[in-house]
């Protein structure tokens, strides 16, 4: 809604235009106190959004400038409603949404402030949630946004989508921005579970919008929109019913939501095209062949090998390789993944990781060397970084105990 | 450039929610054109039919509407020409000529000091 309005009031009057919508909210929760809620409170609410608008945009016909490129229009009933009108006509307020998450993604932002913003305006996150979902002082995300809803401003118009090489040039960032969205409820570090899906499901609206669009809907969209339905369709076994982490091992594979796992099948098979491999492929991949093992037994261990083989080519980092390093113990036994984790270069920059510990800890388990491998997982346990990675962990290391020396 | 004044007479009255929405969108349509090519200097705006006319010495004050409904001045807005002949040109595009009303073109006066 605030996309919407504003398109109308221009990039440079952001505030004004959250003013609006947060006008629209105190008047529903008015009205529908006394009327009860209408059939259809988001019409509602989008009707008061746009009459508020409208009262504004009369009371200070001169006093502002508004969006440049709709020039006179809003200056004049002679055209102030019907254009109004058609930006708050639905397939617009998809636009609008496209070009306000493109906006969003200015390459004069860093990472953190783009999600942040997409966050706050696009998902009508207030300052404290988006604090609690990336477990930062509400003090710093709201500096962060004010800086980033200033350098939006300084940008006058929102973003045109109809100019093509600036359209592929900032789908990167855009993509990049929705992915951090995304993990940040999948593998983030709040607390709170349903904050963590509230943001997945969020990242999973904005790519289906991008989707939308003729020219949003790129093999690495599609690519991206498949890695979140098949993790997604994971997300209500990963933790059980005590609210406790479970790793991929020990998933009630039966919770597993499978209309969303066929969805982001067919979704990586529509991103199969052109010559263009990203690391939203290569990950989608991953996870698709997780989805399709029935048991934990049938996982294909060898393509999963394949495809981190590849992913250390695109993008090598010492996160992929111990995955990579991890898989290799799954195909070829506890021993290779020991030496292929010893392998990694710039393994010290994984000190801080737990799941570095917590991987050396699984392998050595396995070998029946408990007593090194319950080392390792309160190595791990030491760098958790949040209760239910501490929880999970904490479990792993007590498994280590009561069990005879080469008895596993 | 000179100035001109549109009067525009008469107005849609009759027509389908969907076929005024379309109307609409034509005047938008010839208001983005006119202020895309450096015409429009002043949007003006619409008039409601409704009113009153004050005249004579008297200051009589008479209820409108007046005349005939296509004879009631239904808005105005400002452009700049090159001449009256530009002027006319640009009128043509007006919406207003498709339901039967009328554009009157008239230069602004400059007065002598």
């Amino acid at each position: 809604m605030v996309a919407a309005v504003t398109r109308v009031f221009g990039v440079h009057n952001l505030a004004m235009a959250q003013d609006v919508v947060q006008d629209a909210f105190c008047r529903a929760v008015e009205t529908w106190a006394w009327r009860g809620v209408p059939e259809n409170p988001s019409a509602w609410l989008m009707t008061a959004a746009k009459n508020r608008a409208l009262d504004l945009l009369r009371r200070e016909r001169t006093a502002r400038t508004y969006a440049p490129e709709l020039g006179r229009l809003l200056e004049s009933e002679w055209t102030l409603v019907p254009v109004v009108e058609e930006l708050f006509a639905p397939d617009a307020i998809k636009d609008d949404l496209l070009r306000m998450m493109f906006s969003c993604c200015h390459p004069r932002l860093s990472e953190e402030a783009q999600v942040a913003l997409v966050l706050h305006i696009l998902c009508g996150f207030g300052t404290g949630e988006i604090a609690g979902a990336f477990v930062s002082g509400r003090a710093s995300v709201e500096k962060r946004i004010t800086r980033a809803k200033k350098v939006l401003a300084g940008s006058k118009t929102l973003f045109d989508l109809e100019t093509p090489a600036d359209f592929s040039r900032r789908l990167g960032a855009v993509h990049r921005a929705l992915y951090l969205l995304f993990n940040e409820g999948y593998h983030g570090a709040s607390t709170e579970s349903a904050v963590r899906v509230e943001l997945c499901r969020e990242a999973m609206r904005l790519v289906a919008l991008l989707l939308e669009h003729p020219k949003g809907k790129t093999p690495t969209t599609f690519a991206l929109a498949a890695l979140f339905c098949l993790n997604a369709a994971r997300l209500p076994s990963r933790v059980d019913g005590a609210g406790d982490l479970r790793s991929l091992f020990d998933q009630d594979r039966s919770l597993w939501d499978r209309p969303l796992l066929s969805e982001g099948l067919i979704l990586l098979e529509l991103s199969a095209v052109g010559s263009k491999l990203t690391s939203y492929h290569l990950e989608a991949a991953i996870a698709a062949v997780h989805a399709r093992a029935a048991k934990v037994e049938d996982t294909d261990w060898g393509a999963i090998v394949s495809f981190y083989d590849s992913m250390m080519v695109l993008h090598p980092s010492p996160v992929v390789a111990l995955n990579r390093a991890i898989a290799f113990g799954q195909h070829q036994g506890p021993e290779r993944g020991l030496s292929e984790i010893q392998a990694i270069e710039d393994s010290d920059r994984l000190a801080s990781y737990p799941f570095y510990f917590a991987a050396l800890g699984e392998f050595e388990l396995r070998l029946g060397r408990w007593s090194i491998a319950k080392g390792h997982f309160l190595e791990a346990l030491a760098q958790a970084r949040n209760p239910m990675e501490r929880k999970f962990l904490a479990r792993r290391a007590e498994s280590c105990q009561g069990q005879l020396p080469g008895c596993p | 450039m000179s100035e001109f004044t549109y009067l525009f007479r008469g107005r849609q009255t009759t027509g389908s929610p969907e076929e005024l929405q379309k109307h609409m969108q034509k005047w938008v349509a010839w208001f983005q054109d006119l202020h895309v090519k450096g015409h429009l200097k002043d949007p003006g705006n619409p008039l409601d039919p409704t009113g009153v006319v004050v005249s004579g010495k008297q200051k009589t004050v008479v209820d409108g509407p007046f005349a005939e409904a296509k004879d009631v001045v239904a808005g105005h807005i400002m452009v700049d020409a090159v001449d009256l002949a530009q002027a006319v040109e640009l009128s043509k595009g007006c919406p207003i000529l498709e339901v039967g009303g009328s554009v009157e073109v008239r230069p602004i006066q400059k007065l002598m000091r």
